[in-house]
């Protein structure tokens, strides 16, 4: 029983974390029919940036207020790299063919990846231990981290924050008219250009909120770190219907717990190693039998 | 406007591409010519100008990048006190050429190509056995000798003619520390775990298991999925199904995770970890916690202290080479054997009186040589050095160090 729970708490961590990632894939998405390649990369930038204004901010002031200022610092400079990613790679080619953007994003997905690890020295770097969020606690006899505990918490205030922006607010029906139809809402005189960036600024910040849970859980970071979280959270954004905030969240914490609960079965069975394979065995199986996921539009565009 | 900027755009980096290739022909021209223009001369006195390349073959970057790096450490400590060496009556300067295999199979025969291109005389490497196995057969191919540091699973060196390695196996490894476990703990129930698909993880675990089982004691297994970076799940089982010991000889990277999650897990078992654990950053990981970790190496510090002053007034002469040590100056075991690989190369020139690659190998089975390591010659069969001693190393999680608990002579299979 103790261990049953301890699989479904890692799961919902685990699921979380995707979730937060997985936003930022199906806005974009949602609104610039643009799989942005790069958000996995922009998360590991997060971490790593994490390490290195912490390391630099102990220096001048006490830990405690070292690392809160550090996490703030994150937020705010992570939004501007997404904001300049799209300024800088996908804005010129806002009247190019759909595939060029996308080449473009794959493109500033291994920039990023090689920048990470010209300025580590491709040697695996340790996030730094954030107060309370590192902390254990004894749920049903499972020690873990208030981070996996709090993470579902500020998934869902953060989708319902979300939701009430997209559906309540100026700018959240900008969104979801220019989602609609570009070239109308920029008729109707919707800068379009702001939109998107807000879009970009939303999934960036949000990346960084994962980045700060999943790697204070995971403290190793290197390159490629951002590559297999970002994978799955694309996952499960397909799975959930790519373009919908909630359907990305259900569809993270459905991979999440079954991932974990694969790993979890005993080992006689030999079948952990298959985790992985099981979150893109599932991409398949929604991609033929329902390809627009689980709360997906009736859109027929061609990736 | 915008198509005239294009078109100088791609002219410019085709032009850059065109050069960058001219610049590699024409750095390799000269290269290739050399030994052909200055065989003829050899008689001629000409000393001091000879320079004979030593090939490193080493990770610098990707999961094993923090080991790799530390035993290029022992090679480049060693090539600063000995830059020269006499051969057949003429001194020749020891440069060390660097391929980056980057700890991964898929890239580790390009870096081993890039050697052979560069002429070396003979290749030190690698770190981690999975590339050493992937760039073997390359070295194979053109006749090159290759000299494993501390790669240590069986199939680096069986079948390759040219593949010699200075350090233990993994079966007298997993055998020593089946034992040590048996002994320690009186363990019956071992839970290893490794990553999928990686030659070495899973040589040693399959070693492990033999001698586990065959002493009576239980084996659970798991295999986990590259880049994966949830272990709670994995020690969670391990927990429940009643784990003495675990074993988890994995690359660096994945070391720190599972053991500072195990950590805030409150995993009680100790954990047994091959010569890979014996790295300061996994050090680092557990510092301050409750974690009991010992791990078999090579080398302990203190077994040759000229060595060790000399090394550690190296690592803390500049920022860089510290920072490649991991940040502080605790010697690890694949530094000491780097430096001893170092001087069995250029023990084997001199034995062959030649810089040849042919001759080098086979001068290779006859070379002995005692390195702060110990005692190193090679056996008849594959090439793999008679060494009958590990190094049980315990981690004092207070104070981030290591302690020597015991040295172990396997059980004689």
């Amino acid at each position: 029983m103790e261990y049953a729970i301890s699989i479904l708490l890692s799961g919902i961590s685990v699921g979380g974390q995707y979730a937060l990632i997985a936003i930022g894939y199906t806005m974009v998405y949602g609104i610039l029919r643009l799989i942005n390649f790069a958000h996995g990369d922009v998360f590991m930038v997060a971490g790593l940036m994490g390490i290195y204004f912490t390391s630099w901010l102990t220096s001048v002031m006490s830990p405690g207020a070292a690392v809160l200022c550090s996490l703030l610092l994150v937020i705010v400079m992570t939004v501007l790299l997404g904001f300049i990613i799209e300024r800088v790679a996908y804005k010129p080619l806002r009247s190019a063919p759909r595939m060029s953007v996308m080449i473009s994003a794959i493109g500033v997905s291994y920039l990023l990846q090689n920048t990470a690890t010209y300025i580590t020295g491709g040697q695996p770097m340790t996030y730094p231990s954030i107060p309370f969020l590192f902390d254990t606690v004894t749920v049903a006899g499972n020690n873990i981290k208030w981070a996996v505990l709090l993470t579902p918490v500020l998934v869902i205030i953060l989708v319902l924050a979300l939701t009430q922006l997209i559906n309540r607010t100026k700018v959240g029906m900008a969104m979801r008219a220019v989602a609609k139809d570009f070239e109308t809402s920029r008729l109707m005189g919707i800068k379009i250009n702001s939109v998107i960036s807000v879009t970009f600024v939303i999934g960036s910040a949000l990346a960084a909120v994962g980045s700060i849970l999943y790697f204070t859980n995971y403290q190793s970071i290197v390159p490629t770190a951002g590559a297999m979280p970002g994978l799955k959270a694309f996952v499960a954004a397909v799975f959930g219907g790519i373009g919908s905030v909630p359907g990305a969240v259900i569809g993270a914490f459905i991979i999440g717990i079954c991932e974990t609960i694969i790993k979890g079965l005993p080992s006689a069975w030999d079948v952990s190693v298959f985790s992985d394979a099981f979150t893109f065995a599932l991409l398949i199986v929604i991609l033929v039998f329902k390809p627009t996921g689980l709360f997906g539009e009736k859109a027929t565009d061609k990736v | 406007m915008k198509k005239i900027i294009a078109l100088l755009l791609v002219l410019c980096m085709s032009f850059a591409l065109l050069a960058g290739c001219g610049g590699s022909t024409e750095s390799a021209a000269p290269e290739s010519s050399a030994p052909e223009s200055s065989a003829p001369e050899s008689s001629a006195p000409e000393a001091g100008d000879k320079v004979v390349k030593i090939g490193v073959f080493e990770p610098a970057t990707g999961d094993s990048a923090s080991g790799g790096k530390k035993e290029m450490l022992g090679m480049q400590y060693a090539n600063s006190i000995t830059p020269t060496v006499e051969v057949g009556g003429e001194t020749y300067t020891v440069e060390l050429v660097y391929a980056d295999n980057g700890s991964t199979t898929d890239k580790a025969p390009s870096a081993a190509s890039q050697l052979v291109g560069e002429n070396v005389a003979i290749v030190l490497g690698s770190y981690g056995s999975g590339v050493s196995i992937a760039g073997g057969p390359i070295f194979d191919d053109a006749g090159l000798p290759a000299l494993g540091v501390t790669c240590t699973n069986p199939n680096v060196t069986a079948g390759n003619d040219y593949y010699f390695r200075i350090c233990f196996l993994d079966n007298f490894q997993a055998d020593v520390l089946a034992n040590f476990a048996m002994d320690k703990f009186d363990a019956q129930v071992a839970y290893c775990l490794g990553e999928n698909g990686n030659e070495y993880d899973q040589g040693l675990i399959a070693f492990f298991e033999q001698v586990f089982t065959a002493a009576g004691g239980t084996v659970i297994k798991d295999s986990f999925p590259q880049n994966n970076s949830d272990f709670s799940t994995y020690l969670n089982k391990a927990k429940s199904e009643g784990a003495d010991v675990i074993f988890t000889p994995v690359s660096i990277a994945y070391a720190t995770q599972i053991l500072s999650q195990a950590a805030s897990l409150g995993i009680e078992a100790p954990f047994l970890g091959s010569d890979t654990l014996d790295d300061n950053m996994v050090l680092e990981a557990i510092k301050g916690t409750d974690i009991e970790l010992y791990v078999s190496t090579f080398y302990q510090e203190g077994g040759d202290p000229d060595f060790d002053a000399g090394i550690k007034e190296y690592i803390n002469s500049s920022a860089d080479i510290l920072a490649a040590n991991g940040g502080n100056d605790t010697i690890s075991a694949v530094t000491a054997m780097g430096y001893d690989a170092y001087y069995v190369a250029l023990e084997a020139m001199k034995l062959a009186g030649s810089v040849e690659p042919a001759d080098i190998k086979a001068a290779m089975w006859d070379v002995t040589y005692t390195g702060v390591s110990g005692d190193i010659a090679f056996e008849e069969v594959n090439g793999d050095a008679i060494r009958d001693t590990a190094f049980i190393k315990t981690a004092n999680t207070a104070d981030g160090t290591w302690t020597l608990e015991t040295v172990q002579t396997g059980s004689g299979q």
